[in-house]
Formats: structure tokens, sequence, C-alpha cells
């Protein structure tokens, strides 16, 4: 299991963001967190790169304690994340926020990071034409690709997308969801987060669905999409 | 007020106004650092410049440099004391910033808390260094230490030789080397400064923390040691400018700091704080406006003339002349 996160609670402030969640993330799937605004999706992800405090509970990665383990530390090993909301360096240009997704890595010479370039470029090829812009003039949609982009550039075993389609049009949205089976396909593990139930459900190997903090339901990606419940409550309820 | 003055020596008040201003700028940058990546005033700052000073003429002291050191060896004794002064200044902001700052940060500490922390430190600081005869003689090493602790409240003066030769005229202004050795080394601190933060790996740092510090720490930013190096580099420029200030000013004393530090954050504010261009600007344009405004209404109201131009220009411009942070400043 490359990643396990065991009865884990986060507060926030003195309200209980998290309570008691056990998840997994086998190698090599995707996974995916599903459930409403608050549910404590986003804490989760902040958990696991460290940006949280748990209260209680214990993350595995790759059979490792997390911990005691700092944030720039767990980059290295190999966990990075494109955050919600993009979270992109504005001033810097798309070129400088790609190669801040590598600050961690030991070589960050051209010649290193140009097969990785290579990649996120391939991926994205409108950030080709925009690579000397400053990423701050660019639409959401491409601040989207820079942010995944981004993560990408650390040479992640796991990715953490936090709510990629946020405010993209649904035919981005598509092409979104596509290049994140294509990063799976490519060897990457992900957990993706996402209000955008139908989407992440129809790609994901595996499932779980928050409500104010808790784990309610948890399946393969078809068999949450098949759930009455779910269906009725996150996707759009036709039955 | 002295127009015919102000005309007639024009071009002496404009220099002058320049290798004060330059001294204001390396200051300023540490201020302005430090704004950006905590959005904190460092208002011990003041004292970080101030240490330097001391450690300017004491380094001197400790070679035996005096008004009898000529030439290359005074060259050479001055840069010494550049590099002791820079040293010194460093250490003291890394001791700040680990006293005063990361302990309360780490708690989630509002900025205001941070804010008086850096107020009282100043205090400390300004006062140990006033009180260092009484320290040193409480630990009984008064002997030990002579010199370097006795008076410690009174003027302190460059030991070195202050008559500074004009090398050449512009519109009749005889132009020392003394004023070309400050502005040659401020410039190229300030280029230094410029580039780290441009070009290399912890300066990309230091922007992406000031842009978004949580964003910083998902690329495997260590927002600790990013803080720590931007206290340290503006350290370093505070001291380099207590160097060239002991040129200009030949004495310093334990709170030599405060009226400088005033100035030399008011330039920053002047210039856009967090704004590292903006610091430099901020800088030369408050030298030369207190200079040329001291020419102008008498040498009493050099103070008054840079609050008033700070209010005048918030008061058009309220993000300072090149309103942008630190972390927008584009490579």
């Amino acid at each position: 299991m490359l990643l396990e996160v065991r009865d884990l609670s986060v507060n926030y402030g003195h309200i209980e963001a998290i309570r008691d969640i056990s998840f997994d993330v086998p190698e090599g799937s995707v996974v995916t967190l599903i459930g409403a605004n608050g549910a404590g999706k986003s804490t989760t992800l902040k958990t696991i790169s460290g940006l949280r405090k748990m209260r209680t509970g214990s993350i595995f990665y790759d059979g490792q304690d997390l911990a005691k383990i700092s944030p720039d530390k767990r980059v290295q090993m190999g966990i990075s994340q494109a955050p919600e909301g993009r979270g992109i360096f504005p001033g810097m240009t798309v070129r400088e926020n790609l190669e801040m997704g590598a600050y961690v890595r030991r070589n960050r010479s051209a010649a290193a990071l140009a097969p990785d370039f290579d990649r996120v470029l391939t991926l994205f090829p409108r950030l080709q034409e925009r690579i000397k812009q400053p990423a701050g003039t660019l639409s959401g949609g491409e601040q989207q690709m820079v942010a995944i982009g981004r993560a990408l550039m650390a040479q992640p075993r796991l990715v953490l997308l936090d709510e990629p389609s946020m405010g993209l049009a649904p035919k981005l949205i598509q092409q979104i969801f596509k290049i994140i089976e294509e990063i799976n396909a490519q060897g990457t593990t992900v957990l993706l987060v996402e209000q955008n139930a139908a989407q992440a459900l129809r790609r994901a190997h595996h499932a779980y669905l928050l409500e104010t903090g808790e784990i309610v339901r948890s399946g393969t990606g078809a068999e949450l999409a098949g759930d009455p419940a779910v269906r009725a409550a996150y996707l759009g309820g036709d039955i | 007020m002295q127009f015919q003055y102000v005309l007639d020596n024009f071009v002496s008040l404009f220099v002058g106004g320049l290798v004060f201003g330059a001294v204001y700028a390396l200051v300023a940058l540490g201020y302005t650092m430090v704004y950006g990546v905590l959005q904190l005033i460092n208002f011990a700052h003041s004292e970080v410049f101030m240490f330097g000073t001391f450690a300017t003429v004491w380094a001197l002291w400790l070679i035996g440099a005096d008004t009898s050191t000529m030439g290359v060896a005074l060259v050479l004794s001055l840069a010494f004391a550049m590099v002791v002064s820079m040293v010194t200044s460093g250490g003291v902001a890394l001791l700040l910033e680990r006293v005063a700052y990361r302990p309360l940060l780490k708690r989630g500490a509002p900025r205001l808390v941070a804010l008086i922390s850096a107020i009282g430190a100043s205090f400390v600081l300004s006062e140990a260094m006033g009180l260092r005869g009484a320290i040193a003689s409480a630990l009984g090493l008064e002997s030990v230490l002579g010199r370097y602790v006795a008076r410690s409240r009174e003027n302190l003066g460059l030991p070195t030789d202050r008559t500074f030769t004009v090398q050449f005229e512009i519109f009749g202004y005889g132009v020392t080397n003394r004023d070309i050795i400050i502005v040659v080394a401020a410039v190229l601190m300030m280029v230094l400064a410029d580039q780290f933060i441009r070009r290399t790996r912890t300066g990309r740092g230091i922007r992406a923390v000031a842009q978004d510090p949580e964003t910083s720490s998902l690329m495997g930013v260590n927002s600790t040691r990013v803080i720590q190096i931007t206290f340290l580099i503006g350290g370093l420029l505070a001291g380099a400018a207590a160097t060239l200030y002991m040129l200009q000013v030949g004495a310093t004393r334990y709170n030599a700091g405060f009226i400088l530090g005033v100035k030399a954050f008011t330039a920053a504010v002047l210039g856009g704080i967090g704004n590292l261009r903006g610091a430099l600007l901020g800088g030369f344009v408050l030298g030369i406006a207190e200079s040329l405004g001291a020419g102008l209404f008498g040498g009493e109201w050099r103070s008054v003339v840079a609050f008033v131009l700070l209010v005048l220009i918030l008061l058009f411009r309220p993000t300072g002349l090149l309103g942008e942070s630190l972390g927008k400043a584009r490579a």
C-alpha cells in the first residue's frame, strides 16, 4: 500500500474537521475522496502534505510513519500536491512556477529537468505558449494546468489533486480529467479530491464519500456511482 | 528659504543626498525583505545596523588602524572592518530571528505580538550596547575588555583618518574618494542582493514564501530556513551599511540605530514595502530630498522634509513608489 491513513482526526481550531477516517491508496491507482463543501476533503490532503497537525491517528507512506516528517521532507519522499485554488505564484513566470515544483530535487540542472518539462508540456501544450508569461496573467484553466504540471515536476510517486475542476468550463473539466488519467497511466498514483463527483467516480479505482468529517461510504468508483444515496446527493439525484 | 543657496550648491547637496541615500537603501532592504516573507516590520533591524557600526570601530582597533594608516593599508583595513561588521550584523539578525520571532510565530502568535517583541528586542539590544561597561564589570571582564567597554554611553569615533581627497569635479563640486567608495560599495551590495533573490534557488524560495507561504511548503520550501536566510541577508546588508555610515558620519553611539532605522524604514515604505527595487529607489529619493530640503529650509528641517515627503507620496500612491510586493518582483 502506498498510502495508509488510519483513524485520522484533525481539528480546525476547536472544530473537528475530520473524525477518525481511514482509507488506503494502492500504488498505481486513482483514489478519490468526494463530498460536499466543508466535508473535510482539503483538510485531509493538507494533513497528508504536513500542513495541518493531526490530533489522532497516523499516516503511513510506503510503510513509513509520516507523523514526525516535515512538509519539505514529504515532498522529497515523493508526495506532491496541486492545492485547492491552484496556489500558483502569480509574479513568477510559468517556467519559474514549474521550476518551483522541482525545488526539492537534488539535481536541478536544465538537463536534469528537461524530461520533466517535456512531460508537462506534452500533457499541457498550452503552457508552452505561455512559458514566459507571469502565471498571474493566465486564465483559470491555464493556472490549473500550471498547478498540476508543477506538482509533477517533483517527480512524485503520489500526487494529491485538490479540486482540479473547480471553476472551470465543462469542456476544460473533461480535458483535465483526461489528463489525470494519462498521468496515472504514466505510473503516478493519484489521490483526487473532488466536488464534481460524476467525473471523479468515472475515473477512480477506489472512492470514499466524506460527510462532515467522516467516511460514510466506500467502494470502487463504479459502486459509488451506482449507490442510490450517492446518486441522490452528489450526482444530480436522478432516481 | 534659501533658494539661491540651493541653486548654488545643488550638485553638492545632490551628491551628499545620494551618499546618505545609499546607506538608507541598504538598511531599507533588510526591512523590506523581512516584511516580504513575514508581513512583519522588524523594528529591531535598526539595532542590527547599530551593532555593525560598533563592530566597524572595534575591528579597526583590533588591527591597530589609526590616523596614520594610509593608502592601500587604509583601504584593506576598511574592507576588513566591513567584513567584520557584516558578520556581526548578520549574527545579530540571526539571533533576533531565533529568539524574538521564531518561538512566537511557531506558536501562531498574531503579527501584533511579534511586532511588540520586535520593539522590545530593539530596546534590549540598544541598552545592552549602552550598558556594556556595566555588564562587563558585573561579569568581571572590565579589565580584559578595557577600552572596548569604556564610556559605554558616549560617542565612539572612527579611528582612521577621515580627510578625503577630491578625485574629480562635477559642476564645481569636488567628488571625494569617500563619496565614490560609499556609492559604489552600496550599489555593489544591492546588485548582489538583487541577483541572489532573482537567480538562486534560495532566492526563489524567498520569493515563493513571500507570495504564498502555504503553497511554498507544498513545493518543499523549508520556510523556517527561508526566513532565517532572509534575516541573515538583511543583517549582512545592514552591516555593510554600518561601515559606510561610519565613513560618512564618523561616529556612533548605542542609540545611533534609532533615527537611521526610522529613516530606512521610511525609505522602504516610500518605495513600496516588500519591494526590493522600491527600497533602493526609496532610499535614494529620501536621501536626496532630505539633503535638498536641509539646504532649502536649514539643517534642522531635514527630518521634517523627509516625513512630509513620505506623507505626500503615500497620499497619492498608497502602496509607495513601486507598490509591488517582493513576491511579485519579476526576474
